[in-house]
């Protein structure tokens, strides 16, 4: 055994700094965020939320001007980081959603008064495993930044450390979380043993179209794994408790930037390392996403709660976003399906960050996370009610704002696999986003129809952060609905679609 | 080259961890059960790692042990916040916020 370790030979990899550039800024940043915290009083502590916010900036530059450039897809570490269009996209999101988050935190971490320095530090590692997951082409980088992404947010959902609420949410979500990603880790150990590779391109090679039990098993148990991650039922238990127990801005981030990672993960496991296995995952997603959308709907239908009811709408809308892998693996539909994944986490991500921006708004005058607190809200606050209702909408699916474009990709990717089986689906996703109205109606009718709880109708203070947070995700969710095409632009994925021949 | 024994080994470790994992009521002996499955984990790919004689199943296991131990530290950590904020570590107390 020894031989072969001392046999292998080494050689420095060329490594292009250009295509690193923005895990560079970013790990620059956090190190600059602890040193900050480290040596400056405790007085000066604020200085470190622009720091954050401009790190956040800084690293989005890197990612235009790859864009921008010519050299096509950037392959590094023997194609086992790959900087191509997919993983540019979801680079930005990460980082433009990680810069929102920073804005809605911004006042609430202040006003809590302790830990600042070590807020951020989380906030940019996670979002450094995120950056990091949209490249991964093997098991172990995505193992790496799975774990990388994930550590951090098990800490800030436990952030309120004397708040037992706070305290049930991080044990729930790490326990759950660090139970998935061992059963991941045990089907990527037979993964390893079936292909001797942890190159995912050389696992789709090797694996082909042929299934045996224990290839079945492996490629089960990475997607079950995921599964956790982006919360799809049965394995969703973890969230609501979690959602509602975490300070609202961490909610923020864990159901958005966290769950799209969740689903990067398991897009670029599915196209690159199983696109052969496609009888194996898809009744596997078909079954996942019908559960995940029906219950996510039916719980969130008698929540009390507004942020738990947007613990079952997320959960809802992860169930949308599965739809299209359940065909994803059929003639000619992979190509359609990536794009419709990519095109509903982009609107989804922009809506989901606008209500929470109106939710912390909100209660910091009502100081109440129950749906009856809305009652009037319009009547007192005109700009943030018509802004909720928007929001609303569009996670509804209401023409033409971004959600309704999210959905109709998903079911046109859908329908254009033309079996019995993704008819059906497509009929429960139909039948479902019409039972969605049903809690996202109820919050307008409190908004618009009924009186102000107390008679407090004294204006709701909003502060600059949150009035940017709001145009940002208020903006990219109409001109998502509106201009599609921004998109369509996006779309041109074929190269992790290549797997798929075509 | 014992392959099925190593392999039997992990799997049974493997079923152990699960097991653990979804019956105890401790949030230790959850912790211990994960790294069971942790290092079942482990034995699995250093087993393929010397049957296909390449060296990623090693990097693999040293990743593995690595992050592992990361986990844990966050783990004990939040378990000794739940003690000291209700003076118990049983999961099944862990029912604030229900439906």
């Amino acid at each position: 055994m020894l031989s072969t370790i001392a046999d292998a030979v080494w050689s420095a990899p060329v490594v292009d700094y250009h295509a690193l550039a923005p895990e560079i800024v970013l790990g620059g940043g956090i190190v600059l965020l602890l040193l900050l915290d480290l040596f400056i009083a405790d007085a000066k502590k604020w200085i470190l939320t622009p720091v954050a916010s401009f790190t956040l900036l800084a690293a989005f530059i890197p990612v235009l001007t790859l864009s921008l450039s010519d050299a096509g897809v950037r392959s590094l570490f023997d194609g086992r980081y790959v900087v191509d269009d997919f993983s540019l996209v979801l680079k930005g999101l990460f980082l433009l959603a990680g810069y929102v988050v920073v804005l809605l935190s911004a006042d609430h971490i202040r006003e809590g008064d302790y830990y600042q320095g070590e807020y951020w530090f989380l906030v940019l590692s996670s979002l450094l495993g995120m950056v990091m997951m949209a490249s991964s082409r093997d098991l172990i980088s995505i193992f790496v930044s799975l774990e990388f992404l994930s550590i951090p947010a098990y800490m800030l959902a436990a952030w309120r450390k004397r708040d037992s609420k706070s305290n049930e949410a991080g044990i729930k979500y790490y326990l759950l979380g660090v139970f998935a990603s061992a059963i991941m880790l045990y089907g990527m150990s037979l993964l390893y043993g079936i292909t001797n590779s942890t190159k995912l391109v050389d696992i789709g090679a090797y694996l082909g179209s042929d299934m045996s039990a224990i290839r079945a098993v492996a490629v089960l148990f990475v997607v079950i794994g995921f599964a956790f991650k982006i919360s799809a039922v049965p394995f969703h238990t973890w969230a609501p408790d979690t959602y509602q127990g975490a300070p609202t801005p961490v909610t923020a981030f864990l159901s958005v930037a966290s769950k799209t990672a969740g689903f990067v993960a398991l897009v670029t496991v599915v196209y690159v390392g199983f696109p052969g296995s496609n009888e194996v995952w898809q009744p596997v997603f078909w079954i996942l996403s019908a559960l995940t959308m029906t219950v996510g709907n039916v719980m969130a239908l008698k929540q009390t709660n507004i942020v738990r009811m947007l613990a079952y709408s997320s959960i809802a809308q992860g169930g949308f976003i599965l739809m299209p892998l359940a065909v994803a693996g059929e003639q000619g539909v992979a190509e359609s399906a990536l794009r419709a994944v990519v095109t509903y986490l982009l609107v989804y991500a922009a809506t989901n960050l606008g209500v929470f921006a109106v939710i912390i708004a909100v209660s910091r005058k009502t100081r109440s996370g129950e749906i009856s607190s809305y009652g009037g809200l319009f009547s007192y606050a005109p700009g943030l009610a018509t802004l909720m209702t928007l929001f609303m909408a569009s996670l509804a699916g209401i023409p033409p704002l971004g959600g309704w474009f999210g959905k109709f990709a998903a079911f046109q990717s859908l329908v254009s696999a033309q079996n019995n089986w993704a008819y059906a689906l497509a009929i429960i996703g139909g039948v479902n986003s019409v039972v969605a109205f049903g809690y996202y109606g109820s919050i307008l009718r409190e908004m618009w129809m009924r009186p102000v709880p107390d008679g407090d109708s004294s204006p709701v203070p909003i502060q600059s952060s949150l009035i940017v947070a709001l145009a940002i995700t208020g903006s990219a969710t109409l001109l998502l609905g509106v201009l599609p095409g921004i998109v369509i632009h996006f779309g041109d994925l074929a190269g992790l679609a290549g797997a798929f021949g075509g | 080259m014992l392959l099925n024994q190593f392999l039997i080994l992990g799997a049974v470790l493997f079923c152990i961890g699960v097991y653990g994992v979804i019956a105890r009521k401790n949030a230790v002996m959850v912790l211990m059960s994960i790294e069971l499955i942790l290092n079942s984990v482990n034995i699995n790919l250093l087993a393929f790692s010397l049957r296909n004689g390449s060296v990623d199943g090693h990097t693999f296991a040293l990743y593995v042990i690595a992050v592992a131990a990361a986990e844990v530290g966050v783990g004990l950590a939040m378990v000794l916040l739940m003690y000291r904020n209700r003076r118990s570590i049983g999961l099944d107390e862990l029912s604030e916020m229900k439906g």
